[in-house]
């Protein structure tokens, strides 16, 4: 829970507790689902006392709706990712079922920080739905619907013809989309072996465990080893039991990388965006290119360019002087139509490109910040597991000598 | 001290071998100095085997000389051993290493095997050359000086094959008998013996296991450590973090493989050392058992008056004599044998204790150089 440090000053939220529900879905059928607890606070600025002001029930697909919804209507904002929605990267112990308690806790703290992360954002935290979905329990589903926004996304379809087609994107967003690729490609990495090597160190903690069992069985027929063997055995059992702890603060740094994971799919949603503008634009100067050939043509009386209109002439017969006419005012209307149009492209295209990168310098410096913040969390999180392991081995040594 | 005072004339009576109990162990009044190195393979046209130096020094009387220098292959181990158990049935005879070993190698040649027999062969012959009764063993002596020549035609010496084929028969049936009259200190002992072996076999497997985590973590770590750097190269304003964590775990990586060598050097070997001496001793046990049998058949055709009386009782006497031998000289190296497993394990587990500590210590110095860097 920290404080927004932007519009909403005085705003705290949490995602504070996650509970089990049973319904009945779209199609009438019972179904199991978690709901979360979405508490939001004002903070009184002269005394820091906090007042609950909101307090209401989502769940994991109404996230899914407010992200889709600002996708949709800030395309020139990174747009902070949601948690996972089915556990990946797992070792043997976590178990993928998405009702696990382990799994349920992390989810409710990546629902939060992707809270806190729209709510700090200087122009996500504005917007109305987002207002909505802290403060309007029922309906809120509605109001999002009518918004019309899944009209307005772009289909996917158009959007890879766009990346394949365009000409000239900005050097920036091309480079930017490979290192989003990189990105992507080098976390899942990390995240995979990581996996492995937290089983491995797993499966080394808990055979100790074993010789706990064992050295208690054998006490029993020792007279002088008989104590020293005993007390030896319960340290190993809690050597062996340490690593549960460990392995579960583990999880929340790998949360952590993988919710820069998700966000290398974000920054490659703004370069699509881009792409397909681009794309737009070029388009329409195409078109308006050839059109404005048509008129000179018609003009001129010079066929340069093939037309069906210009064959069809050849074909039955020249047109009148008057129907030329007509046509030609007609292009000359399209031509003014289009270059309207594409003065007010540019002008999209330019401020989109402006707005995009300076969000996307926010988030290069909330990005270094973070993964730095991260990795040193980690070494800490080493050495904590490094003490641990001194003591036990101190005293078991002691209980050893003593045999 | 005169050296000379433990010669092998002198009567080995119960008394005189609790005296050299006392004694055992320690390093001033050591006079018999063996080592075992560089195993070496011979190619014939029937067979392929390794052979092993054995270089002993002495300051012994006995010993014709005070050092010597001979080839030894296993078998000839085997023989030894075998001697060994015949001379002193009762007696806690040091554990030799397997034949083969049953899970993993197929190759018996293999580097890791022949030194791991290495190490227990020279386990073996100190154990025999510290023991107060084994050391002045004849049969010990010609294993550590003859020639190879000289080797052969001593071991052709001695009760035929088919001789010995016949006792074993007879051996087991007796033994059955004498485990029903067991006194009850050597029923304490069997007790303990079952127990300790099944506790002494989990832990050497268990040890085992852990030994192969290890080996699988460490490999895991080797893959991890690399990716942090190829994160680095697109990374600007992390490359010293990332790189940082790199080295880490690249360090940790190497702590882990000491670790693991501590870890087959010192408690390994010394665990399944142990196993095989389990074994050991339930032959021992039985050996016992069969002695005291023996006796006890003589005594019931006695009572049943089945045969001659008089030679009969001639006879009790002198099985009696033996079994009261035999059992006090269980007992006392039973004792010794117990109080050097203490010393044993305590070493072993207090050593690899000492590993772990020093891991965690080595690894916890780099993390702390790495949170540093901000």
């Amino acid at each position: 829970m920290t404080e927004n440090n932007f519009w909403l000053k005085k705003i705290e939220i949490s995602v504070s507790e996650a509970e089990k529900r049973t319904g009945r879905n779209a199609m009438n059928m019972q179904e199991t689902y978690t709901a979360y607890l979405i508490e939001t606070r004002s903070v009184d600025h002269t005394d820091g006392q906090s007042v609950l002001t909101d307090s209401l029930w989502r769940r994991y697909s109404e996230f899914e709706l407010l992200r889709n919804y600002l996708l949709v209507y800030y395309p020139h904002v990174v747009v902070p990712p949601l948690p996972e929605k089915r556990a990946e990267f797992v070792w043997h112990k976590l178990s993928a079922d998405n009702m696990d308690p382990d799994f349920v806790e992390r989810r409710r703290i990546g629902l939060e920080n992707f809270l806190l992360r729209v709510a700090s954002h200087p122009i996500l935290c504005r917007d109305k739905i987002f207002y909505l979905f802290l403060t309007q329990e029922g309906n809120w589903k509605e109001t999002v619907n009518e918004t019309g926004f899944q009209l307005k996304a772009d289909s996917r379809l158009k959007a890879l013809n766009a990346t394949f087609r365009v000409k000239n994107p900005d050097k920036r967003f091309t480079e930017l989309k490979h290192y989003s690729d990189e990105l992507q490609s080098v976390i899942s990495h990390l995240l995979r072996v990581r996996a492995r090597v937290a089983d491995r160190l797993y499966g080394v903690y808990k055979v100790h465990g074993n010789y706990g069992r064992v050295f208690s069985e054998w006490s029993a027929i020792e007279k002088e080893m008989g104590d020293g063997l005993q007390s030896a055995g319960h340290h190993m059992d809690v050597y062996a039991s340490s690593i549960d702890d460990i392995l579960e603060d583990e999880e929340h740094y790998a949360d952590q990388l993988k919710e820069y994971l998700f966000y290398a799919e974000a920054l490659r949603a703004v370069c699509r965006k881009h792409e397909l503008m681009q794309y737009d634009l070029e388009m329409a100067a195409q078109d308006l290119a050839s059109k404005k050939q048509q008129c000179e043509e018609l003009a001129t009386g010079t066929v340069r360019t093939f037309s069906l209109k210009g064959m069809t002439t050849k074909l039955f017969g020249q047109e009148t002087p008057e129907q030329r006419e007509a046509r030609i005012k007609v292009l000359e209307e399209q031509i003014n139509e289009g270059e309207q149009q594409l003065k007010s492209k540019n002008l999209e295209g330019r401020e989109f490109v402006k707005n995009a990168w300076a969000d996307i310098e926010r988030f290069k410096e909330q990005k270094n910040h973070d993964l730095k913040e991260a990795l040193i969390s980690y070494a800490v999180m080493q050495i904590s597991m490094c003490k641990k392991g001194i003591q036990v081995w101190t005293n078991a040594k002691e209980c050893f000598s003593k045999m | 001290m005169d050296m000379n005072s433990f010669s092998p004339m002198m009567p080995t009576s119960p008394l005189s071998m609790i005296n050299q109990v006392k004694f055992e162990d320690e390093p001033d009044l050591k006079d018999l100095f063996i080592t075992v190195d560089e195993p070496e393979s011979h190619v014939t046209t029937i067979e392929t085997f390794i052979t092993y130096r054995i270089i002993t020094k002495t300051s012994r009387g006995e010993f014709d000389s005070s050092e010597f220098e001979v080839r030894r292959r296993y078998q000839d181990f085997l023989w030894l051993k075998g001697k060994l158990e015949e001379a002193h049935p009762t007696l806690i005879i040091p554990p030799l290493p397997e034949k083969f070993i049953v899970k993993g190698m197929v190759e018996r040649f293999n580097d890791d095997f022949i030194e791991t027999r290495r190490k227990a062969l020279h386990k073996f012959l100190n154990r025999i050359a510290d023991h107060p009764t084994l050391t002045f063993n004849e049969d010990f002596k010609v294993f550590l000086t003859a020639q190879a020549w000289e080797l052969s035609s001593h071991k052709k010496q001695g009760p035929g094959l088919l001789s010995r084929m016949g006792q074993t028969v007879r051996a087991v049936a007796m033994s059955m008998r004498g485990v029903k009259s067991r006194p009850e200190e050597f029923m304490e002992m069997n007790n303990f013996i079952e127990i300790f072996s099944q506790k002494i076999n989990l832990i050497d497997k268990i040890s085992q296991r852990i030994y192969k985590e290890e080996r699988e973590y460490s490999d895991e770590m080797k893959e991890y450590g690399p990716i942090h750097v190829l994160w680095s190269a697109s990374e600007e304003d992390l490359v010293d973090t990332l790189k940082g964590v790199a080295s880490c775990i690249d360090k940790c990586c190497k702590a882990t493989e000491k670790r693991m060598s501590g870890l087959s050097e010192a408690l390994l070997p010394v665990v399944h050392e142990y196993v095989l001496y389990s074994e050991m001793l339930m032959g021992v046990m039985k050996r016992r058992d069969q002695i005291q049998a023996e006796l006890d058949s003589k005594v019931e055709a006695l009572t049943y008056k089945k045969a001659d009386t008089d030679l009969l009782t001639e006879e009790i006497g002198k099985l009696e004599d033996k079994v009261e031998c035999a059992n006090n000289a269980l007992k006392a190296d039973w004792e010794r044998w117990k109080h050097n497993m203490q010393n044993d394990i305590k070493s072993a587990f207090t050593d690899m204790a000492e590993e772990n500590i020093h891991y965690y210590e080595q690894i916890i110095l780099l993390q702390v150089i790495m949170s540093i860097r901000r």
